[in-house]
């Protein structure tokens, strides 16, 4: 039995915010954390791990675990970005097969969207010098990996706009999306261009915002009144720029999907749903191709069409909305990548984008920047 | 053609050796005499052997662009890139002195030094 055969989603919670001036961060992480407790059916007291990113203010753990007054003994900070939520659910696997917690919590919450704080690299940071002086911003830095694709494989901008246009046709279901207006393919391309090739509808929202799991053991899980969602497979990468020598038209997914789909024993074709981080719409097509679900460079003709949009084509995704309609809390998609997933898996989601017989779903994250160095976590997640 | 003001950085001891041959208008790249690779951005420990016997090698400064995006919706546009370098390595830059709207993929660059606001020579590119 593997570590993962040991763990189970027993509860969720996305905080219905996408714009909090009046809220602190650590209160976000614990409004999120007291809706993951009730979503699950538990109490605080129950909680005897936690798992936090670099979103958590202050020393991370140890600042909310005192805000929140949790007392555990197992934690885990490790931040890849917006991909770091995947592995906290990888991680709480592992540590619940060992024995080191029963019940794990984990948040993320962030207010960019009300702040604007500025992205501060701290000069240490041995990349800083070479990127600040090019002026490589997050939206620049994926459009080069953009660029790349479509020189090699005939990428084209159209293609790339239906994965919004999927997105929006999602979010028009979804009451707490911030874009809920459907689009078509002709409205992205016409949206302002920020970096060629991405457009301004080619770019994920900023919100405010958190959301929070429990991850627990199966016989608690079956325990609570809430239907049970298995971690069946996990996988975790970081993809860089090496020594030099790299191709921006691979993610870190091309290393952690295999990984997750061997741990589970499935493979693309047993998927029925699918969460895919979309920080911008080029991201979902490589990450696409690299998890397997087409061939290395067939992802723009794969999305096209509608192929992502639930009732219409082959593989529905971000049924909320996703970071390009919905949200993108803290400038993190992760969290709300396998909130939507298991939503899906208990048949939760809205009607008009429920998946029928959703027993199988994938969650896929990609933290940090395509274009230069990026965490990938790959999660397969079945209903029991 | 300039596109955007080049920033001040604080340098350490892993980026000051470039700096201070580029400063007196020589392109140089880390090579390890270890096992012969060159690699980029520079780094004191050999990132493909862990070597540490790093040799500052003159470049040709020519190069191929390898992808490109022009960031539009600031005051100044500008094209950040990365560029195959002759030598081997991909290294990050700007591509300037030409026509943001006529950048193609596989066309041939050249260095030139741009000066940032301390006076530090900026490796950048611009049509061959």
């Amino acid at each position: 039995m593997n570590a993962t055969d040991q763990a189970h989603i027993a509860g969720i919670y996305e905080h219905p915010t996408r714009h909090a001036p009046d809220k602190s961060v650590a209160q976000l992480h614990a409004e999120a954390a007291k809706g993951a407790l009730a979503d699950a059916g538990l109490s605080k007291d129950d909680i005897d791990g936690y798992f936090c990113a670099g979103d958590a203010p202050g020393l991370g753990p140890l600042s909310m675990l005192e805000y929140m007054n949790l007392k555990v003994r197992h934690l885990d900070s490790t931040d890849t970005g917006g991909s770091s939520y995947l592995i906290h659910v990888a991680h709480a696997a592992q540590a619940i097969a060992a024995g080191k917690c029963t019940i794990a919590l984990v948040t993320l919450a962030g207010r960019p969207r009300s702040t604007k704080t500025p992205e501060r690299v701290h000069p240490d940071q041995p990349d800083a010098a070479w990127e600040k002086l090019f002026g490589v911003a997050t939206v620049n830095a994926y459009a080069m990996s953009a660029m790349r694709h479509m020189h090699l494989y005939g990428t084209t901008p159209a293609q790339l706009a239906w994965v919004k246009v999927a997105a929006s046709h999602h979010a028009q279901h979804n009451p707490n999306a911030m874009l809920r207006d459907v689009v078509t393919v002709e409205d992205v391309l016409r949206s302002p261009m920020i970096a060629d090739p991405l457009h301004r509808l080619d770019c994920c929202v900023v919100s405010d915002g958190g959301g929070a799991l429990i991850v627990t053991r199966p016989e608690i899980a079956r325990s609570l009144a809430r239907p049970v969602v298995a971690v069946r497979g996990t996988g975790e990468a970081a993809k860089h720029l090496g020594g030099g020598t790299f191709d921006l038209t691979v993610s870190g997914a091309a290393v952690s999907g295999p990984i997750a789909f061997a741990e589970a024993g499935i493979t693309p074709a047993d998927i029925k749903y699918a969460s895919i981080y979309d920080s911008f719409t080029i991201t979902v097509v490589i990450q696409l191709e690299d998890l397997g679900f087409c061939a290395k460079g067939d992802g723009g003709r794969f999305v096209a069409d509608g192929n992502l949009i639930a009732g219409v084509g082959r593989l529905p995704f971000n049924t909320d909305g996703g970071g390009l309609c919905n949200n993108h809390p803290a400038n993190r998609g992760g969290m709300t990548k396998i909130i939507e997933a298991v939503r899906q898996l208990r048949s939760e989601a809205h009607p008009a984008v429920q998946v029928a017989n959703c027993d199988l779903a994938l969650v896929q994250g990609t933290g940090g920047r395509l274009g230069t160095r990026h965490g990938s976590a790959t999660l397969i997640l079945e209903r029991q | 053609m300039m596109g955007r003001d080049i920033p001040s950085v604080t340098l350490t001891s892993d980026s000051e050796p470039f700096f201070a041959a580029s400063t007196q208008g020589t392109f140089s790249i880390p090579a390890c005499d270890d096992c012969g690779k060159t690699h980029w951005y520079p780094r004191p420990l050999c990132p493909h052997c862990f070597g540490e016997r790093i040799n500052w090698k003159p470049a040709s400064g020519r190069g191929r662009i390898h992808t490109f995006s022009v960031m539009r919706r600031v005051p100044q546009p500008y094209a950040v890139a990365y560029v195959e370098l002759a030598e081997g390595p991909l290294m990050l830059t700007n591509l300037v002195d030409c026509d943001l709207d006529a950048i193609r993929i596989d066309q041939p660059v050249e260095l030139v030094f741009k000066p940032n606001a301390d006076g530090l020579n900026v490796p950048m590119f611009r049509p061959a």
